[in-house]
């Protein structure tokens, strides 16, 4: 069970039975449908950004434990940041699930990534890759202006 | 009491002496595709080795052993559906490949505008899009019987679809996702009697079920040998003579003409009008040696003992706490779907793979049987001829740690 409960962490348990900042925000200014094709996973990521700015943003969807408590867990980091900086921590965060070296941490981002070294876990399991940066990918097409995002 | 030596096959397939974690593999995901024994693997080794060149050409003696030997594994599936003859046999790439020939070219052929196909509610996406691509095409119409919540197919339902435009019933034998056996026997009769194509999807049925299409009365029947303990890469069309000698060809090249000029092509008889191109002839005999392995065990008894085994683990993991079986037909084999409540199917499979235990998580190919249930994916423990109850066993004692993980 060892590798198993790296993967599911108490924190990730957490998130999972009760997400944050979860079900529609309405109205928004950006919003965009992830899709995982393999797990038939389906997640939507609202944002309100102003000056520059994500004011807010929540989620909903179904989905494994590892992508509900991803996205859980990036509603949480990311409101107040800059466009800017939620962007690098995406690319930060892609980097944590998948390269076997710790990724180069932007500068105030320290303690972001701190927190989400509980998704580290996924590397180990790369059927899950997909699922913990579903969210990701979806917020990252809702601020580009897409409106669907899909992992395949 | 088994109804053959269970441990004598589980000691055919190498790759159940692997180890998963550090634990004994429980392979229960053959309906995905089948582990193949060393039967199957032995013959190809031993065509490459001794008996390989390309079929049908060579005027030298390996490539005339090497076209016995395909030509024997077609003489094999012929009896293994009991087919009238050898040349209703065409070997194709898979199920997939086999549904789209019919399709592409007796659809093409003899649908038009207006006609009407239908399929059911339970099928895998291999017998949904190419008859869509169809409707795309020729504006034929695509009608789709319902199934009840057990995933029994609503009979009178399916017969009020059936009218005067019915050209085409493609149906599922059984359902991938839910195990649902199919009535075909009557639902092939019915077509007969009002001139309907039938084609049935027998991927799921072959590896566990007896099948003779004549008894059956089907126009075609298609299925993959990889989920069949052969190898992947080798599938079977079985269509009636008359029909497919009116049927165009679907590809053109090598091996499916008898002349060829500029200004015209003359094709081959059946079944090579169907073979274009080199085609997968060590498959084939691979498929042929999975033939002659569960014809030797004997499909009548290879289907008692997982309609036993299926009885066995629906009843078990029905006690299992907060777990739900998704497709409870009164006629079915060898699939148990199921939910954990508050537990997503792929966590459930990602918990039981770090116990050795192979379980497909997912939605199956059949999309629109999850939306039928209304969720994402389903988890799916499918049997196969090494099944046995231990592996069962182990697939209930697993699911205790997934309780045990997610409270």
């Amino acid at each position: 069970m060892s590798e198993l409960r790296e993967l599911y962490q108490e924190v990730i348990l957490d998130h999972n039975k009760n997400p944050r900042n979860f079900g529609a925000l309405d109205p928004c200014d950006h919003k965009a449908d992830g899709n995982n094709p393999l797990c038939g996973d389906i997640l939507t990521v609202y944002l309100i950004v102003d000056d520059g700015k994500v004011a807010d943003l929540r989620f909903e969807g179904k989905g494994c434990a590892i992508s509900v408590a991803s996205a859980s867990m990036m509603t949480e980091l990311v409101k107040g940041k800059t466009v800017d900086e939620a962007e690098k921590l995406f690319d930060a965060f892609h980097h944590l699930c998948t390269d076997a070296d710790l990724p180069d941490v932007p500068e105030g981002l320290e303690d972001d990534m701190d927190t989400l070294q509980v998704l580290s876990g996924v590397r180990e399991f790369p059927m899950r890759v997909k699922c913990a940066t579903l969210a990701w990918h979806t917020m990252h097409a809702a601020l580009a202006g897409e409106s669907e995002v899909s992992t395949e | 009491m088994s109804h053959y030596d269970v441990e004598a096959v589980r000691a055919d397939f190498p790759i159940l002496r692997e180890k998963m974690y550090g634990k004994d593999l429980v392979f229960l995901d053959s309906a995905a595709s089948a582990q193949k024994p060393r039967q199957v693997i032995e013959a190809m080794v031993n065509a490459y080795e001794t008996g390989y060149a390309n079929v049908h050409r060579g005027a030298y003696r390996l490539s005339a052993l090497a076209t016995d030997s395909f030509e024997a594994a077609r003489g094999k599936v012929r009896k293994f559906l009991n087919a009238a003859s050898e040349k209703e046999i065409i070997f194709t790439r898979n199920g997939t490949e086999s549904i789209n020939l019919v399709a592409a070219t007796y659809g093409r052929k003899f649908l038009s505008a207006g006609d009407e196909v239908v399929i059911t509610h339970m099928e895998h996406h291999s017998n949904i899009v190419p008859w869509q691509l169809l409707r795309d095409e020729k504006d034929i119409v695509l009608k789709v019987a319902p199934i009840d919540d057990q995933g029994n197919l609503l009979m009178p339902e399916f017969m009020d679809l059936i009218g005067e435009r019915t050209k085409m019933i493609a149906i599922t034998h059984v359902s991938n996702a839910l195990g649902t056996v199919v009535p075909v026997h009557e639902i092939c009769q019915m077509a007969r009697e009002r001139g309907i194509a039938t084609l049935l999807d027998g991927c799921q049925a072959v590896p566990h079920l007896p099948v003779d299409v004549q008894d059956i009365g089907c126009d075609f029947y298609v299925f993959s040998g990889h989920k069949l303990y052969g190898p992947s890469g080798i599938g079977v069309l079985y269509g009636r003579s008359d029909l497919l000698n009116a049927m165009p060809p679907y590809m053109g090249g090598g091996e499916m003409i008898k002349s060829v000029t500029f200004d015209k092509t003359t094709f081959a008889e059946l079944p090579h009008k169907f073979e274009a191109g080199t085609p997968n002839i060590v498959g084939a005999i691979g498929l042929g040696a999975a033939i002659d392995y569960v014809s030797a065990i004997g499909m009548d008894n290879i289907a008692a003992e997982e309609d036993e085994l299926l009885a066995y683990g629906m009843d078990r993991l029905s006690q299992v706490p907060g777990l739900t079986l998704v497709g409870t037909a009164q006629r079915k084999t060898a699939v148990m779907s199921f939910l954990m409540d508050g537990v997503h199917a792929h966590d459930v499979g990602t918990v039981l793979d770090s116990e050795g235990i192979a379980v497909r998580a997912g939605h199956h190919c059949a999309q629109p049987v999850m939306d039928r249930y209304g969720v994402p994916a389903t988890a799916r423990a499918s049997l196969g001829v090494h099944t046995n109850h231990g592996d069962i066993d182990r697939l209930v004692d697993a699911l205790g740690k997934v309780r045990e993980l997610f409270g």
